[in-house]
């Protein structure tokens, strides 16, 4: 299939008053046309930053320090303002994590969703209503006809996060990048914007990035998983790669460390320790300090990706010809045999 | 909504009765008496004079009587000018002082708005130092010195303006002291607007008004100057209420026959029923402002209007 995005060594650096921060360090990935890739990381590991750059909606402060995303084969970091005034809601769009801030508190719900459309698709104001009335039902709103002429303050958590996401299929756009659509809701509402979301995704055919810290999302509804520490993409493959067959100690600490119900252990497995500091990040491998199956080369080297499968890669000298042999801990394997185990049953 | 506005009015008039006997008793305690100017009176007809306008009585009984006459909507006469009613007076003298305060709120608050919009977008630039600097010297010093400069630049040496006076329907007396008296206001709504301008501008739903594809100009006065402004209409209560003393000085300066200039005067000479009567008519201006901000929140904040409210 044809590729929708790439995104190429992308560094980007904010410049704060104690120093430069490395928030990105050379990001790889792509993306096919309606595909899903789901980006998890710990908070501060630079997966919003990634995809606020994609979107060039970066803070003044920060700056692009190298690489290329490619979407069409055109470079967005070469981009102008104007052009990616043109390209941003109609081409790539945006869900944003709290509904009860995203939205205008003083425009009506209704001019919200007309207004990409009459700026990309240049519509008469009746004919943006009526779409905007036909977005709302599609995004499962009723009543949408009355809908629109409220605020937002009259809609509930989930009712606006529906109407975040109208906003974002407005255009029908290619790329729809959700930064944690789901964190600030219950999960209840939760798991009905989630599958809102896979819903649209098939009748639009929109690929998506999907960010989250919720591997119980990711299971979910990607098609491929990017696992992001300290500014780089450390593990990637299909959600079954990367559930059944994880390869770095970071993943396993992020699977062991997911509660599940049918755990018997009477503690919950945390990963030692904190992120390093991105001003002055670490000498090799930045997961070194925390990961118990550190080898010497961690605190020199930087790993490179090793290649699982075609499709999985990982980034930890474990992987080398050379390393000593390692199994995950068994509470990821009990885990790992778990999700195989709810797969089957298909309720995941 | 009819039903909140009349409430509202209920508790205007329990106000303004509040403060028509404190102010009352309290201009009672002045010392001096109205006649003390009239030393060319014998003993009996300063006693006359007295029994005539009922300052005899003992204070309780002249405070019923006042109030019973305002109830009647009657101020009383006043004892400068021979038997003209504070009415009268207060409605002559209206006219000046109404317009330099419209004019200097009007013109002080559009361009405080505009000053504090240009500092915010072009945040920690030049222009932004600049309208800070302006900002912090109109709200340091006070109208009385802008006003003296004003004079010495504009009327003195370049003769552009008239020196003070008052000619009702000729605009080039009203522009000194409508720029001394706006100064003040234009600052505050200046560094006002500035703050609020930049916090609405790191809100989430500008960065979705800019990952729709909304130009600046679209993201600065759809999505943000609303925002910005609202908190905006409680400052501009106080200094439209700031104005009308302000005038005080202002007037006094440039020599306008508006209420000021009258208040003060009669103050000077314990003109009991015209100082009761500008202050009655002060406050019921303040807080005739302080409801229509109330009801002006509800037009720009869709949030706050009352139930009922949406159609």
């Amino acid at each position: 299939m044809e590729k929708l995005l790439e995104v190429k060594d992308l560094a980007v650096s904010f410049n704060t008053y104690g120093g430069e921060v490395q928030a990105v360090r050379g990001v790889n990935f792509d993306l096919r046309k309606g595909e899903t890739l789901a980006i998890v990381g710990e908070s501060g590991s630079g997966k919003s930053v990634t995809s606020k750059t994609i979107m060039r909606l970066l803070a003044e402060h920060s700056v692009i320090k190298r690489g290329e995303i490619l979407f069409e084969g055109e470079d967005l970091t070469k981009k102008s303002e104007k052009q990616m005034q043109k390209i941003r809601g109609r081409d790539i769009s945006m869900i944003f994590q709290d509904p009860m801030t995203s939205l205008n508190p003083t425009l009506k719900v209704g001019t919200q969703i007309m207004e990409p459309l009459i700026k990309h698709q240049k519509m008469s104001k009746a004919k943006a209503r009526e779409r905007a009335i036909e977005l709302l039902d599609l995004v499962g709103i009723p009543n949408a006809e009355l809908r629109i002429k409220q605020y937002p303050h009259q809609f509930s958590g989930g009712m606006r996060q529906r109407v975040v996401v109208a906003i974002a299929l407005a255009c029908n756009p290619k790329l729809l990048i959700a930064d944690e659509p789901t964190t600030a809701l219950d999960v209840t509402i939760q798991a009905q914007i989630l599958e809102l979301m896979k819903d649209i995704q098939k009748k639009m055919d929109s690929a998506i990035i999907f960010i989250t810290h919720d591997l119980g999302v990711v299971a979910n509804v990607a098609d491929r998983v990017a696992v992001m520490y300290a500014g780089k993409i450390v593990e990637i493959g299909t959600v079954d790669e990367i559930f059944y067959n994880p390869k770095h100690p970071y993943t396993w600490g992020l699977l062991g460390s997911m509660p599940t119900l049918d755990s018997d252990e009477d503690e919950l497995f945390a990963i030692p320790g904190t992120p390093p500091d991105m001003t002055n990040p670490p000498k090799g491998d930045a997961f070194a300090a925390r990961n118990k199956y550190a080898l010497e080369i961690d605190t020199q080297l930087d790993p490179p990706m090793f290649k699982v499968s075609d499709t999985h890669y990982a980034a930890t000298w474990l992987l080398h010809e050379d390393a000593p042999k390692i199994e995950p801990p068994e509470a990821v394997k009990r885990r790992m045999k778990g999700f195989a185990a709810s797969v089957k049953e298909g309720e995941m | 909504m009819t039903r909140y506005i009349l409430k509202r009015i209920l508790y205007m008039i329990v106000t303004l009765f509040v403060i028509a006997t404190i102010s009352f008793f309290l201009m009672k305690m002045l010392p001096g008496s109205p006649l003390n100017a009239e030393n060319k009176l014998t003993e009996e007809q300063q006693e006359i004079v007295l029994e005539k306008y009922g300052l005899n009585d003992p204070i309780p009984v002249q405070y019923v009587n006042y109030i019973a006459g305002l109830v009647k909507g009657d101020m009383g006469i006043s004892f400068q000018f021979d038997s003209t009613p504070v009415t009268k007076i207060i409605l002559d003298r209206i006219g000046p002082s109404a317009q330099l305060g419209a004019q200097a709120l009007v013109v002080g608050v559009i361009l405080g708005v505009l000053l504090g919009l240009i500092a915010a977008i072009f945040h920690n630039g030049v222009l932004d130092f600049t309208s800070t600097i302006i900002a912090v010297l109109g709200t340091s010093i006070p109208s009385f010195v802008f006003a003296g400069l004003l004079q010495w630049v504009f009327a003195v040496n370049l003769e552009m303006f008239p020196v003070a006076l008052w000619e009702s329907g000729d605009l080039s007396y009203t522009v000194l002291p409508t720029i001394a008296l706006m100064i003040f206001p234009m600052a505050t709504c200046a560094r006002f607007v500035r703050t609020e301008m930049l916090e609405v501008l790191g809100s989430d739903y500008i960065t979705t008004a800019r990952a729709k594809g909304i130009g600046q100009a679209g993201v600065v006065f759809k999505h943000g100057l609303r925002n910005a402004l609202i908190p905006l209409v409680t400052v501009i209560g106080p200094l439209a209420v700031g104005l009308m003393t302000g005038s005080l000085v202002i007037e006094q300066i440039f020599a306008i026959p508006g209420i000021g200039e009258q208040f003060v005067k009669s103050i000077t000479v314990n003109d009991y029923p015209t100082i009761m009567g500008t202050t009655l008519f002060f406050s019921v201006l303040f807080i005739a402002i302080i409801l229509v901000i109330d009801l002006l929140y509800g037009v720009i904040d869709p949030r706050i209007r009352i139930t009922g409210g949406e159609k």
